[in-house]
């Protein structure tokens, strides 16, 4: 097993440059740091001067950035479970009904048991769905498109026949939707920064009131950081540990590396020894407990009830996010807090959904001076278009249709997809099928 | 040869039997019994008998083939890209266009009945294929798997269908409270085929058997001589078996996206058109969603040919007929849905089975007839020919 770790551990992680052994890493990896710090403090100081412009308070507000953090999170746990599986060389396209599954499972085990029993619940669900995908395209090798497809269909069958057996007798249940959970998952604040207790002790709430001051820039991270760190459901923290603890997993255990050898040369991991079967299915059934904890987010903590159609297609922006972010933890992360935020600004104010355009006007036109002093003209020009178009629709109307955000995370996806698939890289053997002692 | 055609119909039938053992489970344990439920399901699916001495009519008859019309047309659109290992996820999308753009600018010509019919398709026919267009050309030309485009366009295509509709075709007056577009006038309407169930002396109530099934015919039909008698077909179907080598003899293969993304829209634009020519003659929010998928389930179970999708859409269809008569009994009717969940599911598994078992067959045979065939030189050992006798 050792040579294993050994000979891969060098080159297929990075997938950089050649030649770059271990000791370019973590030069490699600051330079990525520092860029995108830089670009967070872009961002930052935009979001700040088009908030003072347009008097928009909720572009950064705390209560923009908790919606923003609750809805990011079933996005970035199914695109979690994309992740896995994809890594291990198996396309899920039915974490759609993984996630249904963990709804619904959250929900009753939220209500029968307790919230943390709906939360085990919800990940058993979609570990079955996962398990059953796996089955499928595992052993007997069945399409993973097609397969993923119908355990779409399977989950949203599953959950409205279980609904009508276990909740048509329930006060406020019925076929669509399950009784109320009673019990919530506890929230934490932190203390001294946002007002949380400190061993009984109250503290001040320096954020809170650095917000109420509007100063540009300060009030606006102080917004941002007590929206993520006031009033914070428990299971959005071990949601949120997860992503580096996946990053962890994949990209620093002999586990890790195995199971992603899988997805990148079966065959060569094959004869090196790595259990192909057993790390497609170990990794498919993880991505379907993932994509179960997001659904039994929604449930239990997102709503406090299952209702029928409660994913509207968040399994599917999930696999956008991971792709948005280059199959990797890091970025599906910054994917789904982009959706999440979107979302949320979209529910809290309608009319700040407009002050985005000037965001993504002023944004686009940065990038197409960094471009024109990189001597790339066509991007350049390309951006200062897409600039100036932004700016034409901010200025030449009052409002954004509300249809227009609820599919801008499906637009995102394919405008990265078209203008960055020569930088993406996915597995090499993703979506193959694979059959021990065939090559 | 009819081997062969006996493997074909095994897997199907397998995938049924698998599915109406895992609903019987599922019965059993919501205490209900599964033969009883399957005898109601079949005397309401196959006679509209709700009660034993209902009298027998053609109604459900009626009712499965107006649901089977849209999943034919739905399955054909996916089934095209399917032989060409392209896979159209966004049926759904393209539908949604076709349908509310087709609605709206049906509404707002007036034309003789035949063109203004023919006028709706069109629309709907070149909305379908553009939507459906933009996948194929973001493959070619940016390197986008249509799997995720066109999963994307799904959402997009519906969400401006949305404001389609909101923005320019609401239908004016305060009672339109469902935001439905302008009613068609009646030249736009597709006549049904009722005078044809009357002259076969069937009764089928007030349901309208629709007259779009014959368009739905005639595409089946282009499916399979485009696929079977053309030059087009041969390419396609060439490069779904292997694409290298259909490029490597001059079929160019970014052609073959584009042109099959457009045909596999083009009918795709053709789904929401018996339901929006045949019964509402208009678009609202209402509009029969989810058809994309159903596609997928008839395609993979009439594994893309034409009769094997007409059977796979009827299925489909009576299962969701015959199951409106549970609720009077009690039973939810919602166990047809996990028949449909497991019934794909089980006849995806079954038809690789079968194939890997021919694939066994195959290499098998071979392998015999080399053993015999190296027998006259080594000297003929008596087992081989033995085997050999076994028949395959």
């Amino acid at each position: 097993m050792s040579t294993v770790t050994s000979t891969s551990g060098s080159g297929a992680p990075a997938a950089g440059r050649p030649g770059t052994g271990r000791r370019g890493l973590p030069a490699r990896l600051s330079g990525r740091f520092s860029g995108t710090l830089l670009l967070v403090a872009a961002v930052l100081v935009l979001l700040s001067f088009v908030r003072v412009i347009t008097g928009q308070e909720d572009i950064t507000s705390s209560g923009t950035m908790g919606a923003a953090l609750r809805l990011a999170i079933p996005i970035g746990m199914a695109g979690l479970g994309g992740l896995f599986a994809e890594r291990a060389g198996v396309v899920n396209i039915g974490l759609e009904g993984m996630m249904i599954l963990g709804t619904w499972f959250g929900a009753w085990g939220g209500f029968q048991f307790g919230p943390w029993w709906g939360v085990l619940a919800g990940i058993a669900g979609g570990a079955l769905g996962g398990l059953l995908h796996a089955v499928a395209t595992v052993t007997f090798g069945v399409d993973h498109i097609v397969s993923g497809v119908a355990i779409n269909i399977l989950g949203a069958g599953v959950a409205r026949y279980l609904s009508v057996i276990a909740y048509a007798h329930t006060p406020g249940g019925g076929a669509t939707q399950s009784p109320e959970i009673k019990r919530d998952i506890q929230t934490v604040t932190l203390p001294v920064l946002s007002g949380g207790t400190f061993f009984g002790w109250h503290s001040p709430d320096p954020l809170g009131s650095l917000e109420r001051h509007r100063w540009f820039l300060v009030s606006d991270l102080a917004g941002i950081l007590h929206g993520l760190t006031a009033g914070v459901s428990l299971l959005a923290v071990v949601a949120v540990l997860l992503i580096p603890a996946s990053y962890f997993l994949l990209w620093r255990t002999a586990l890790g590396l195995r199971l992603r050898s899988v997805g990148e040369n079966p065959v060569s991991a094959e004869s090196l020894g790595v259990p192909v079967y057993r790390m497609k299915y170990l990794a498919v059934i993880i991505s379907g407990g993932l994509a179960g904890l997001g659904g039994a987010f929604l449930s239990i903590v997102g709503s406090s009830i299952y209702r029928e159609g409660q994913t509207g297609g968040q399994g599917f922006i999930g696999l956008a996010a991971m792709i948005f972010g280059n199959w990797r933890p890091g970025g599906l992360a910054a994917g789904a807090a982009l959706f999440g935020y979107a979302d949320a600004l979209q529910l809290r104010e309608q009319s700040a959904v407009h002050a985005l355009l000037l965001f993504t006007a002023l944004l686009l036109a940065l990038l197409a001076v960094r471009s024109a002093v990189r001597r790339a003209i066509r991007s350049a020009v390309f951006s200062a278009v897409a600039a100036a178009a932004f700016a034409i629709w901010f200025f030449g109307s009052d409002a954004v249709p509300p249809e227009f955000v609820s599919f801008t995370p499906h637009i995102v996806t394919l405008l990265v997809l078209s203008l960055a698939a020569q930088r993406l890289r996915m597995p090499a053997a993703d979506g193959q099928p694979y059959r021990k002692g065939q090559q | 040869m009819l081997r062969r055609g006996l493997l074909l119909l095994a897997a199907p039938l397998l995938a049924l039997a698998v599915a109406l053992v895992i609903s019987s489970i599922a019965l059993l344990l919501s205490h209900h019994s599964p033969l009883s439920t399957y005898s109601k399901m079949v005397s309401y699916g196959v006679c509209s008998k709700a009660f034993p001495d209902a009298p027998c009519t053609a109604e459900s008859m009626v009712s499965i083939l107006d649901r089977a019309v849209p999943y034919f047309l739905s399955a054909l659109a996916v089934a095209i890209g399917f032989r060409m290992a392209l896979f159209n996820i966004g049926v759904g999308g393209q539908y949604h266009m076709a349908a509310v753009l087709a609605a709206g600018l049906g509404a707002a010509v007036s034309l003789p009945a035949p063109l203004h019919v023919a006028f709706i398709l069109a629309v709907a026919v070149v909305t379908g294929a553009m939507w459906a267009g933009i996948a194929g050309l973001l493959k070619v030309t940016r390197g986008v798997s249509e799997v995720i485009s066109t999963i994307m366009l799904n959402f997009i295509g519906g969400g401006l269908s949305t404001y389609l509709l909101v923005t320019f075709f609401k239908a004016g007056g305060s009672d339109n409270l469902s935001g439905a577009s302008k009613t068609l006038p009646t030249s736009a309407w597709f006549p049904s085929l009722n005078p044809l169930l009357k002259a076969l002396g069937l009764t089928a109530g007030d349901t309208d058997l629709y007259g779009f099934a014959i368009v739905a015919i005639v595409v089946g039909i282009g499916y399979s001589i485009l696929l079977q008698r053309t030059r087009f077909g041969f390419d396609l179907r060439a490069s779904g078996v292997n694409p290298w080598a259909a490029q490597a003899s001059g079929v160019a293969q970014k052609g073959m996206v584009v042109k099959t993304m457009l045909i596999s829209g083009a009918i795709a634009g053709l789904v929401g058109m018996p339901h929006l020519l045949g019964f509402a003659h208009k678009y609202s929010n209402d509009f029969p969603a989810g058809l994309g998928f159903t596609g997928i389930t008839v395609a993979l179970l009439g594994r893309n040919r034409p009769i094997g999708m007409v059977l796979g859409a009827i299925l489909i269809g009576f299962l969701e007929r015959s199951a409106q008569v549970l609720d009077l009994n009690g039973i939810p009717k919602e166990i047809v849905v996990i028949m449909q969940g497991t019934i794909v599911l089980s006849v995806v598994v079954a038809y690789e089975v079968v194939r890997r078992a021919e694939v066994a067959a195959a290499e098998r045979a071979v392998r015999r007839r080399l053993d015999s065939d190296d027998g006259p030189d080594a000297g003929p050992p008596p087992e081989p020919q033995a085997s050999a006798a076994v028949p395959v």
